[in-house]
């Protein structure tokens, strides 16, 4: 085995180093597919502006740098415990993470009306054996991504939900996770979520960053969404400049099963998120989205992949952004359409705003279609602010900045409003704002520091 | 008020208006009327700061200032007002989102504190029913999905929210049928005060017959062909633009 670059050859090291200490705290079923996935691993490398997918995003910046692995331990948990979420009148479920992991070290997991299970993957590992067996690496396991294998080397566990059949949770389930540590951290979670049949949940993730340091974050979830099901997740990420972040969610939907996603960057050094819709059952139903607002230096790559595997299935990829200053946006929107999977209806639009010369978005759709009943369109815009409208809104004596302001977020709504929680949409829209304005977009009495 | 010598401005390189002048009083409502393509709404675009065309000659005083040198909001939050010929749609921002902000401007630029919302939402009720406006806005966004007569009805009613002191009404009555075009002509007396004044832009005289204008222009080919009472615009109607033309090329002007 020969490593195909330092970059990946530095990884295999730490991989090597800390394999060890990530074995003692996982189970055995996390335990028993790292040497198969390092072997992958070495074979893809992490990847490079050479690989396709990645070209826009260059990953060996963010990797370049030096990181103590994170592994979860019992540590000074006070920040985490200090913290409370004030948005209002959001009637929710809500745990709180820290680094992505359950911050109690005795009771890994919480229960909620209808035996819904949240709690360590490998405490899950344990008590739902069969189900993490069925699923675990199941639905990433279809790409090969250096990525991917990294994080099923190394990770030493994350989140587990388990939604029991004919279970629909009213409440949404909310899930606070804040980045903390005293060290450059590299950090691997890998999350697991499984919405048996004739279930629907909504999940809202919020991400922050606490301390200052740097932190590279390469996380995998999967999730898994049974017949009739709904699964709804709401991302808002909200980390500082130094915080870079990889997300890969795999959802595999069965027969119509309903799916939104709605990705909402608020703020992040670099943030890249590897969405997968798979629309395995027949009538099955998925929409991508997402928001995306960055400046200065700031780079957010968006990349979606939609795969129509069944007939009579819908997808609809909707992303947009705002780009100011040096800031850079990608968006690759893949759709796929498989040979027998007739009847298939596929959308995909992206718009951008870019404020300064400087700013950069690079957008590109990706259609493979191979069934011949197919309804499909895409739509790619980069552009500048109306300058009819925003002639109008000066002439009623509203000033440039403020006219500006009231375009951008008017171009950000058609996204806010796809989250179906008012409470939730309210807030974001305050938060949009407040970053629109150039503002910390923390929430009002939150004791996180984003910025 | 409003002070007009020698305006010439260009478009895209091209000379549009041709040396206007013009003097409108407090109190007065003048028609501005004119064949397609003589500068009407290029007129109306310099008054109300429209970058688009550039002022190479002339002078434009508004109350004593240098009307040219002010951007665009502070001509507004000065007390002009341009109602469009093609109001814009503006996906995503609020009718009410967006005439509060608007009003709320208006307002801390003459010392005076912002409106509360229950105080913001009477105004708003007081003003639909002065300019005979039935269109819901509550959650609308500022003119998508209206109808061209709800648009420039929308116009009216925004006039007489924010209580200008010079209006302009570029075309407005364009497109309307009689119901909206009452509705148009209705505002405009309702709001007429002794210190304010109107400018009419319009290709028909038939606006003419419910606004009764005190002075009517004939703009073609860039500048200011004749001027005179009301009677002129039922001369127009009468004889054609091509009337104007003749004479115009008669005179040799």
């Amino acid at each position: 085995m020969k490593p195909r670059n330092e970059l990946t050859e530095k990884f295999y090291r730490l991989y090597r180093e800390n394999l060890p200490a990530i074995e003692s705290v996982s189970a055995s079923l996390l335990n028993r597919s790292r040497e198969e996935a390092i072997e992958k691993f070495m074979q893809s490398g992490i990847p490079t502006r050479k690989t396709e997918a990645y070209r826009y995003t260059p990953l060996e910046t963010y990797f370049g740098y030096e990181y103590h692995n994170y592994i979860p331990a019992s540590t000074d948990f006070e920040r985490v415990r200090r913290f409370k979420c004030d948005v209002e009148d959001l009637d929710c479920y809500s745990i709180i993470l820290h680094n992505g992991y359950f911050p109690e070290s005795g009771v890994k997991h919480i229960t909620l009306p209808g035996n819904i299970w949240l709690g360590s993957l490998n405490e899950a590992a344990e008590k739902f054996k069969s189900v993490v067996e069925n699923h675990l690496g199941k639905y990433s396991g279809r790409e090969d991504d250096g990525l991917i294998h990294l994080n099923t080397a190394m990770s030493p566990g994350g989140l587990f939900v388990h939604i029991p059949a004919g279970i629909m949770v009213e409440k949404p389930v909310q899930i606070i996770n804040l980045v903390d540590s005293e060290q450059d951290i590299f950090n691997q979670k890998r999350n697991l979520i499984i919405v048996e049949p004739g279930s629907s949940i909504t999940l809202i993730v919020c991400d922050h960053t606490i301390s200052l340091n740097r932190f590279l974050t390469n996380t995998v979830t999967e999730v898994y969404v049974g017949e009739n099901s709904h699964f709804n997740i709401i991302r808002v990420q909200n980390e500082h400049n130094n915080s870079f972040k990889i997300t890969g969610t795999f959802i595999y939907q069965e027969k119509n099963s309903v799916v939104s996603s709605n990705n909402i960057t608020l703020h992040g050094g670099m943030v890249r998120n590897n969405t997968y819709h798979y629309l395995a059952g027949e009538g099955a139903q998925c929409s991508s989205y997402g928001l995306y607002l960055a400046d200065k230096m700031q780079h957010v790559d968006n990349y979606v992949n939609v795969e129509h595997l069944a007939p009579g299935c819908t997808s609809n990829q909707l992303f947009k952004g705002v780009l100011d200053e040096m800031a850079r946006g990608v968006f690759n929107g893949r759709i796929y359409v498989e040979k027998g999977a007739q009847g298939t209806s596929a959308y995909q639009k992206n718009n951008s705003i870019i404020l300064t010369d400087d700013a950069r978005m690079y957008t590109r759709p990706h259609l493979e279609i191979f069934a011949d009943d197919v309804k499909c369109s895409h739509g790619a815009t980069v552009g500048q602010l109306d300058e009819d409208a925003m002639f109008y809104l000066q002439s009623r004596g509203i000033n440039k900045n403020e006219a500006k302001l009231m375009l951008m977020a008017a171009f950000a709504d058609e996204v806010i409003q796809k989250i179906n929680i008012g409470p939730l949409r309210q807030r974001i829209i305050g938060l949009v704002i407040k970053r629109l304005r150039g503002e910390l977009s923390r929430c009002a009495f939150c004791v996180v520091k984003c910025n | 008020m409003l002070v007009i010598k020698n305006l010439r401005a260009t478009v895209g390189g091209r000379e549009i208006l041709k040396g206007i002048s013009l003097e409108v009083k407090e109190g007065e409502i003048h028609a501005i009327m004119g064949p397609n393509g003589s500068g009407k709404s290029t007129f109306a675009a310099v008054i109300a700061g429209r970058d688009y065309a550039t002022v190479t000659e002339g002078t434009v005083t508004y109350l004593g200032r240098n009307l040219l040198e002010m951007s665009p909001d502070e001509r507004a939050l000065e007390g002009i007002f341009l109602g469009f010929q093609y109001p814009v749609e503006i996906p995503g921002v609020s009718m009410t989102n967006f005439l509060k902000t608007a009003v709320n401007e208006q307002r801390k630029h003459r010392g005076l504190e912002p409106l509360s919302a229950s105080d913001f939402l009477k105004m708003m009720r007081e003003k639909k029913e002065l300019v005979g406006l039935d269109s819901k806005l509550d959650n609308r966004s500022v003119n998508e999905g209206f109808s061209g007569g709800e648009k420039k009805k929308n116009e009216i009613f925004q006039m007489a929210m924010l209580e200008p002191r010079l209006a302009i009404l570029d075309e407005t009555d364009s497109g309307l049928d009689i119901d909206a075009l009452k509705v148009v002509a209705n505002g405009v007396n309702k709001l007429r005060r002794p210190d304010n004044a109107f400018i009419v832009i319009t290709h028909y005289q038939r606006l003419l017959d419910y606004i009764i204008p005190d002075v009517v222009h004939v703009l073609y080919d860039g500048r200011i062909v004749m001027t005179s009472g009301r009677e002129l615009a039922i001369e127009l109607e009468q004889k054609g633009y091509e009337w104007i033309k003749r004479e115009v090329e008669k005179s040799g002007i």
